[in-house]
């Protein structure tokens, strides 16, 4: 039985295939078994007339038996579904002009939304691209005032010997090692891992092996695994290269193993080359905070349990080893690493998510105006159909079908957009966006765009649908198919009040973005950036002091020989480039306990002016300042106000670094520069000659100030260094303002998203006022021609369709001002120096937004002014 | 309504029934034996016939194929599949039993 019913459902559907063809053979069929009647008729001694109708009599029409049998073929929803579709590309075909809008509208939501679905899944929504990503965690020291401690190697073996939370632990730390040399040299990314590192993530090279606990003790062995990118960019791929030798900074390495094409370290995006830490206990360091660490959970423990035993652990380890620092205010905590990873950049990309999505809503508002002003075109053809027996059902589905395939056309041609505007947005995305490398349409993003679309479809389909062939149809047969039910019209105002609204948000975020970034780039970093190009260098581990300083020397002396160059220095750190060297600062007479915290330049003589960083007080450090010369140090301003207010700093003392270290007599006092970022406010500064500092400044940031343009110095700047030393790998050539604009990379990303989101919806809207007001203008034509008639102004009709337009932009504005006030508290984190409630952003996006609708709204007025009202009174 | 239901219920079993009598029969020649059987108080037309014989096929009770009928008009001749003979016999045993069992309730009381 059941087989016989799962048999004839087969058999339906085969049904929906070759239908002509069963149709032909059931007439045959029917026809040879009236025949059969007729001739039996014959015999029984009729007439040929008279058998013949006898025959039809009992055996009823044809139709109804082939009907019944089409029904019983096919699969009836299916079928009305196939009619429906072919009608709806039909009725779509037929009206090029609305079909293009609609469906463009659509493809620019949807578009734009899977493409900032494409980014923010992977980032926000998916696990790391790790086996069991969700037992990976990172452990930190915390403390109440939220600030936060790396981890020490001390406490990473304390835990790993005694915890039972974890499967594995880990430290890492950058290691940028360089080949010098003179074939190309190269300097590479890399890090600086504890043996388990690999075993943590779950992943394996893919040729050679992992890292072992022998490998990763002091004096081991000099072992590095290398990526798959430098592993085919710089040894093409060689199937033997492990056993090979490489030299990175100046020291033999061998390579031992080669990570899988697709491994993703999202800790560390660029690295391509791995070294065991090695780390050496003796020297005292083990609890210096600047490693980082991470651990996988055991199986069934969770981050909270981890964090409990952690935290015992912890205050045990530091109690017990380190009594004379501890400080039993610490607290550490296990966090999902997947949260540690992203967590920076999750505020800025659900603003954006939020933005697009509003962008999508105005979209699909969009177009239920078009097929609201559709459908009352279209009540005539419905009435008809009503007429012909379809029922309201069979209509309303008829309607959605069509706005499902807009949709659908929509979401298809979206996607393709979206294909595009992902690679766009990975151009356009800040270097601190982490899984940038993971931003692709996939198949998540696939079913995003066309569940997306399916939603859409129907949710702009249903109300024209209901408006459609709501009410008596017949009495729409008898008037004129003009006419419209008053209903319809105050749900499209509605609607274009809820358009202007959402707009009103969105650019509203736009504004406050704007403004911010106004204001970021109002704030002076302390020097000028202007004209200045600058690039990193990094020496060979073979030089010795002596040697590195004449190294830079003859680079720099070479340097400000190339044409165009007026000025040449040298810093180990530069602004805004993400350089980061501090020491505590111990002035002569403190408490030995209070230290500032200060940044440590090490600079060549005339940093100062080539950057143009303003000297205060005293003088600037020259070519005096060499070593065997009384030490020598410049302090900032803000350093100077905090240690010395009302006194002059000048002739005072102050020892950086180790307390063993010489005393540095203030000489001068300079202006305060931004070095993290134009927004962080911490500008304590000391400036000493690398010439007097304690250790070697083995990597230096070249800062050229050009004549003209900075960066079509750079080929020339190159050969200039490479013409002392051809060996030493110059990285991250930049001019100052490219540096300045990527510090401000993450607001500008969601400031351009944002600009471009509001745009269109300010587009959109403006589109629906115009759609909105033209078909009210169209329907009142008559009623104009009347007043014209009876002797109205043609200024004042003009005045009657506009204050109609603006009546609606301005109800929508009132309440996009409710919702942006509400909205923008999303964005607090990407501000800055505005308020979330800036008047001038609001001021100035109302003005806009109301310029906009005028001028949507003149157009037809233009028109209503213009009825002749003779030819509109004879029409009807 | 109910009328119909019923007939078609029971119409699928007289085709079915027919056919083991009479072998691999046409439309016509189905219709012609049911109403002969019937005493001529069943009349079979179109409407019922061919969906009936449709829906025994797509549950492969019946099998079709063209062929020639004795006046060598081309007709669609059915024939009972092995399916079909299980489903025969197994529609009658139902039948009987519900035969039997309804006699039974509109019997005279022999028993009281």
């Amino acid at each position: 039985m059941h087989f016989g019913r799962m048999r004839s459902a087969l058999a339906r559907l085969a049904g929906l295939f070759g239908r002509d063809e069963r149709d032909r053979e059931l007439a045959e069929e029917l026809e040879a078994h009236l025949q059969m009647q007729v001739e039996e008729n014959l015999r029984a001694g009729m007439s040929p007339s008279e058998a013949r109708r006898q025959a039809l009599v009992k055996l009823g029409g044809p139709t109804q038996a082939v009907e019944e049998c089409r029904r019983r073929r096919g699969v009836p929803v299916l079928e009305d579904l196939w009619q429906d579709l072919r009608y709806g590309v039909r009725t779509l075909r037929k009206q090029p002009g609305f079909t293009l809008v609609a469906v463009l509208t659509l493809a620019l939501g949807i578009g734009a939304s899977t493409t900032i679905f494409s980014a923010v899944n992977p980032i926000l929504f998916e696990p790391l691209p790790y086996p069991q990503a969700e037992r990976l965690v990172s452990i930190s020291e915390t403390f109440d005032n939220g600030a936060r401690n790396p981890g020490t190697f001390g406490m990473y073996r304390g835990l790993a010997e005694r915890s039972r939370s974890f499967d594995a632990l880990a430290v890492y730390k950058t290691w940028l090692p360089a080949m010098n040399g003179a074939d190309h040299p190269e300097r590479f990314e890399g890090q600086r891992v504890s043996f388990e590192y690999f075993r943590v993530l779950g992943i394996s090279p893919a040729l050679g092996r992992d890292f072992q606990a022998a490998d990763d003790r002091t004096g081991g062995p000099g072992v590095v695994i290398i990526g798959d990118a430098l592993w085919r960019r710089r040894f093409g791929g060689d199937p033997a290269i492990v056993g090979r030798s490489v030299t990175l900074d100046d020291s033999p390495f061998t390579i031992i193993g080669v990570m899988p094409g697709g491994f993703d370290n999202v800790l560390a995006p660029n690295a391509e080359v791995w070294a065991p830490l090695q780390y050496d206990m003796s020297l005292g360091s083990a609890w210096g905070h600047h490693l980082r660490t991470l651990g996988r959970l055991r199986a069934g423990v969770s981050a909270g349990q981890a964090t409990r035993e952690t935290d015992a652990l912890g205050h045990a380890v530091l109690e017990e080893q380190r009594p004379e620092t501890y400080d039993p205010r610490v607290k550490f905590v296990v966090s999902s690493l997947q949260e540690e990873v992203t967590g920076g950049v999750r505020p800025a990309l659900l603003a954006v998510l939020s933005a697009v999505l509003l962008l999508l809503l105005i979209a699909c508002v969009n177009v239920t105006n078009l097929l609201l002003a559709r459908g009352a075109q279209r009540r005539g053809e419905f009435a008809m159909r009503a007429a012909l027996g379809a029922a309201r059902g069979r209509l309303v589905r008829q309607m959605l079908t069509e706005s499902l395939l807009l949709a659908l056309l929509g979401g298809a041609l979206g996607l393709l957009a979206a294909q595009f505007g992902a690679g766009l947005l990975v151009a356009l995305s800040p270097p601190e966006l982490p899984r940038a490398g993971a931003i692709r349409v996939d198949a998540a993003a696939f079913a995003f765009a066309f569940g997306g679309a399916a939603l859409v479809g129907l949710l702009v389909g249903l109300i024209p649908a209901l408006h459609a062939t709501h009410g008596d149809l017949r009495e729409a047969v008898q008037q004129s198919s003009r006419r419209t039910a008053g209903g319809q019209q105050l749900t499209r105002r509605v609607l274009v009040v809820a358009e202007v609204a959402l707009a009103l948000v969105l650019l509203v975020g736009a504004g406050l973005l704007l403004r911010s970034m106004e204001r970021l780039f109002a704030v002076d970093p302390g020097f000028d950036a202007s004209h200045l190009l600058t690039m990193q260098v990094q020496t060979s581990r073979r030089f010795d002091k002596e040697a590195t300083e004449r190294f830079f020397a003859g680079a720099l002396e070479a340097v400000r020989r190339v044409p165009g160059v007026t000025a040449a220095a040298f810093t180990n750190q530069l602004p805004l480039s993400g350089d980061d060297d501090e020491y505590g600062a111990h002035f002569e007479g403190d408490d030995p306990a209070t230290a500032y915290n200060v940044f440590r330049y090490g600079v060549s003589p005339g940093y100062l002016e080539t950057t143009g960083i303003p000297l205060r007080r005293g003088r600037t450090l020259d070519e005096h300042d060499v070593a065997g010369a009384p030490p020598s140090i410049l302090i900032s301003e803000s350093l100077a106000r905090r240690r010395f207010p009302d006194q002059d700093p000048v002739g005072r003392r102050v020892q950086i670094g180790p307390a063993n270290g010489p005393w540095f007599n203030i000489v001068g006092v300079v202006g305060d520069v931004k070095q993290v970022s134009l927004v962080s406010s911490q500008p304590d500064a000391v400036y000493i000659t690398t010439a007097q500092w304690l250790f070697v400044d083995r990597t230096l940031s070249l800062v050229v100030r050009a004549r003209g343009d900075a960066a079509a110095l750079a080929p020339a700047v190159r050969q200039a260094v490479w013409s002392v030393d051809k060996g030493q790998p110059i990285v991250r050539v930049a001019t100052m303002d490219e540096l300045l604009a990527a510090s401000a990379a993450e607001r500008r990303f969601a400031l351009i998203l944002f600009e471009a989101f509001g745009l269109a919806a300010l587009v959109l809207a403006a589109v629906g006022i115009y759609g909105v007001l033209s078909g009210s203008v169209n329907e009142r034509t008559r009623e104009i021609g009347v007043r014209l008639a009876l002797g109205a102004s043609r200024g004042h009709i003009l005045a009657l369709v506009l204050r109609q337009g603006m009546k609606l932009t301005g109800i929508g504005v009132a309440a996009g001002l409710c919702g942006a006030a509400a909205a923008s508290s999303a964005l607090v984190s990407l501000l800055f120096g505005v308020s979330r409630l800036d008047p001038a952003a609001y001021l100035g996006v109302v003005a806009l937004l109301a310029a906009v609708s005028a001028a949507a709204c003149w157009v037809p007025a233009w028109r209503a002014a213009r009825v002749d009202p003779s030819i509109t009174l004879r029409a009807e | 309504m109910d009328d119909k239901t019923i007939w078609q219920g029971t119409l699928s079993l007289m085709i079915l029934k027919t056919l083991e009598a009479l072998g691999p029969q046409h439309g016509y020649g189905i219709a012609r034996r049911i109403e002969q059987t019937s005493g001529d108080t069943l009349s079979v037309n179109y409407g019922t016939l061919y969906p009936a014989l449709l829906k025994l096929e797509q549950e492969g009770s019946v099998s079709s194929e063209w062929g020639l009928s004795d006046n060598n008009r081309r007709a669609k001749y059915y024939k009972l599949t092995r399916a079909g003979r299980r489903q025969l016999a197994a529609e009658s045993r139902e039948w009987e039993r519900t035969t039997v069992i309804m006699a039974r309730f509109f019997a005279p009381a022999e028993e009281s």
